[in-house]
């Protein structure tokens, strides 16, 4: 027994701002005060709050530190290991109360109005470690499916629970499972998504970071529903950290008999290969996903067949998304009422958002379904930062739309999501402020779907780069109200033609940036002018003669020679000379340049 | 995604190709063996030339075709060699809206090169990257595996200086 434990978080965020060497060093001072029969160092997944990593979380006091770095150290483990005095300076602001008291992570605004199922492990446990996952309740599912119940019943289960998928899409889990079942043929799989290609989201990568093991007790249960022993993880090969603790994960598995033949005894054979994913974008559609499995071009194929009758290897076969399978053993061991409990009546359960882009508490939010916009962002999020006014929450990546401030209110779940012209999406959430410009954003993503198109239907393949030439012609001053009117009936066209659903979804943020903000496209062509100042060749830069001291620093700096003004005189910019480079701006020191 | 195809000749080693023949061999007898083979063969050449995909499509009993129409359909597979340091600067959504594209500009400005490109030392490369995940530090690049985080465009100079001057 250790008197004291150090979490220290090994995300992909964290461990970008050099959490390693904060373990490194943990260790060796440590080492060098006695302590190491004392105090556990422990590195577990992803906290949820990327914004203020690396974090560190020292039990039983549960002291939050927050942008801990490696010269702090020494005087946590000084001050507070040794001699048990908290370094407040180093805490999380939040969790200090006005009497210098310390306050539970639970009472913060960030957690507060959390609730973790999905992520329930992420943070807690040491994600390389079985026997952390066993004492949490790990392969307890696996073991009750096993002993007590028929795959019927395990389906049955999983349809009393109104799981839907966390992929986007929102298919309920229970049936797709249970036409596979019905299926008969010589071997089935189980396939898990764990291609998270939306810009944006990494809820499904600090899952496979904090808790690789539900994943797999989650597909074995899922294999024994439906009569498959054979698994495939098909994960994005940029998540080096993933992939590394799923194999560590797989591998212990198998060293404890969880996976593999005759597992708990019970004549029950299942096992799990990882697949590396290479950067295509149209990978996250299932059936291409099952096509790069097979090691082609990961192409899409038409459906009917689906997958539940000719999927991986023309064989039955169920796919789900990383955040589904975390819902599964919480299902099995609380029971389908407990879950259809929690969220809104045709969306049951939670929902984990990355939250990014102009937010203060950039991050991962486990909420209830329900939860509105307006409580992610102002109270769990922190609101938006530096004065700025929220414009809207983009949802749903490149398939995804708009949610404006007008629909704040709006109860998350999936149908009213749809119902305003957004989606649900794999959880990626981006806000933007009044200094995005939403044509820039809407060509922002059709950028992307034509780089990412795979070309093999023709909507989809000239239809992207059509929309983004319309788009280019918008934001560089020649777009005429025709053109206006041309996008959104070739988005219409796209969505009705393309053969999956990156084509048939690509349309999406252009259709809901019209929707709420069809304003600011018109300003672009009628007044060729970009409210938010985005937009290069709309923009012109201006000097504010009450501000402008004269100092010749921007004229200096002036690459063109565009600025012109005598000494202590105010300057002015020749806007037909001007390159719009921002290198002025940059260097007044008075604040007398704007943009507009 | 259009690919640049590199024309420079050829120097793989007889060390990387005996490597590469023991890929081959652990997968040969695999179901989709085409991506692993291609993945672990850019760890030991850097990029995959058409002759390392040649020797794959032979020692895999498959057509060029097929191997090539593989390795040009996905972003994580280069055809043209990585500079010394690579920078993968993130256009992601949330790196995006934060100013990346701004980031990216003041390094093709100091080193005069476009995404998908190398300087003609060889010293650097660049390419615009797909969301790495690292959102929490908005924007971010990456050099080889250091990563930099909550970027303005005016470090960007500084830390390319480092390099330059074998500094990092």
């Amino acid at each position: 027994m250790y008197r004291s434990n150090v979490l220290v978080c090994g995300g992909t965020g964290c461990t970008s701002s050099n959490s390693e060497l904060i373990i490194q060093r943990l260790k060796e001072e440590i080492k060098a005060h006695g302590l190491e029969k004392e105090v556990n160092v422990i590195r577990t997944g992803c906290f949820g709050l990327c914004a203020l990593g690396p974090i560190m979380v020292v039990y039983p006091e549960g002291a939050f530190y927050s942008m801990v770095k490696p010269d702090d150290v020494p005087e946590i483990v000084e001050e507070h290991l040794l001699k048990g005095r908290i370094v407040k300076r180093l805490l999380y602001q939040e969790t200090v109360v006005d009497d210098n008291s310390v306050k539970s992570l639970n009472d913060t605004t960030f957690y507060g109005k959390q609730r973790r199922i999905a992520l329930r492990n992420c943070g807690v446990i040491n994600p390389e470690n079985i026997d952390e996952y066993i004492a949490v309740d790990g392969y307890q599912a696996l073991g009750k499916v096993l002993t007590e119940m028929t795959p019927q019943q395990v389906i049955d289960i999983m349809k009393a629970s109104g799981l839907r998928g966390r992929g986007g899409a929102g298919f309920p889990t229970g049936l797709k499972w249970s036409f596979a079942a019905a299926n008969q043929a010589d071997q089935k799989y189980v396939c898990c998504n764990a291609d998270e290609g939306d810009p944006g989201a990494f809820m499904d990568r600090s899952i496979l970071e904090g808790d690789p093991h539900v994943v797999l007790e989650s597909m074995a249960i899922a294999g024994y529903a439906i009569g498959a022993s054979q698994g495939y993880i098909y994960v994005r090969a940029e998540y080096p950290i993933a992939v590394k603790r799923l194999q560590i994960a797989i591998d212990q598995a198998h060293e404890y008999g969880l996976l593999g033949n005759d597992i708990f005894g019970t004549g029950f054979n299942f096992d799990i290969q990882l697949r590396l994913g290479a950067g295509a974008f149209v990978c996250g559609e299932e059936t291409a996903l099952m096509t790069s499995i097979e090691g082609k071009r990961g192409e899409p194929r038409p459906r009917p067949p689906f997958p539940a009758l000719k999927g991986l290897f023309q064989k039955p076969t169920i796919l789900n998304n990383v955040e589904t399978w975390a819902n599964v053993t919480q299902i099995i061991l609380n029971g389908p009422e407990w879950f259809k409990s929690i969220g809104t009546e045709r969306s049951a359960g939670t929902k984990v958002f990355a939250l990014g882009g102009k937010i203060k508490h950039t991050g991962l939010v486990e909420v209830p379904m329900g939860t509105t916009l307006r409580e992610i962002v102002e109270e769990i999020g922190g609101g938006v930062p530096n004065g700025h006014t929220f414009k809207a929450a983009q949802t749903g990546g490149p398939s995804g739309g708009c949610i404006p401030a007008s629909e704040m209110d709006v109860k998350i779940d999936y149908d009213n999501l749809l119902a305003i012209g957004a989606m649900m999406g794999s959880g990626g959430m981006i806000i933007m402020d009044d200094t995005t410009c939403m044509v820039d954003i809407a060509k922002f993503f059709l950028e992307f779907t034509v780089d990412e198109s795979c070309g093999k239907c023709t909507p989809c393949r000239v239809g992207t780069r059509r929309l983004l030439e319309i788009l280019n012609k918008i934001t560089s001053g020649n777009g005429t109200l025709e053109d206006i009117d041309r996008l959104e009936k070739l988005c219409y066209y796209l969505k009705e033609n393309s053969l999956c659903a990156l084509g048939q979804t690509a349309p999406n943020p252009v259709l809901s940036t019209l929707k709420y903000f069809r304003d600011e496209y018109i300003a672009h062509v009628t007044e060729k002018r970009c409210p938010a100042g985005v937009c290069k060749a709309l923009t012109n830069y201006y000097i504010d003669p009450a501000k402008c001291r004269g100092c010749t620093l921007c004229a200096r700096n002036c690459p063109v020679g565009a600025i012109t003004g005598s000494v202590k005189q105010p300057h002015v910019i020749d806007t037909q000379k001007c390159i719009k480079c921002g290198a002025c701006m940059e260097k007044c020191k008075f604040g007398a340049i704007d943009k507009r | 995604m259009q690919k640049r195809i590199s024309n420079l000749p050829f120097s793989g080693t007889p060390e990387q190709e005996e490597k590469l023949n023991a890929i081959i061999a652990r997968h040969k007898d695999e179901k989709g063996a085409i991506m692993p083979c291609l993945q672990e063969a850019q760890e030991v050449y850097g990029y995959l030339p058409v002759e390392v995909q040649t020797m794959i499509a032979r020692g895999l009993g498959v057509s060029l075709e097929e191997v090539f129409g593989v390795s040009t359909f996905y972003s994580q597979f280069s055809l043209t060699p990585k500079g010394r340091y690579n920078i993968s600067v993130c256009l992601g959504t949330a790196c995006y809206v934060k100013g990346a594209a701004n980031v990216l500009d003041a390094i093709t400005k100091n080193l005069g090169i476009q995404p998908e490109e190398c300087t003609p030392d060889g010293l650097f490369s660049l390419t615009a990257c797909r969301c790495i995940g690292a959102c929490g530090l908005a924007p971010v690049m990456t050099i080889n595996d250091e990563v930099y985080g909550r970027l303005v465009p005016e470090e960007v100079d500084g830390i390319l200086e480092k390099y330059k001057n074998g500094d990092a």
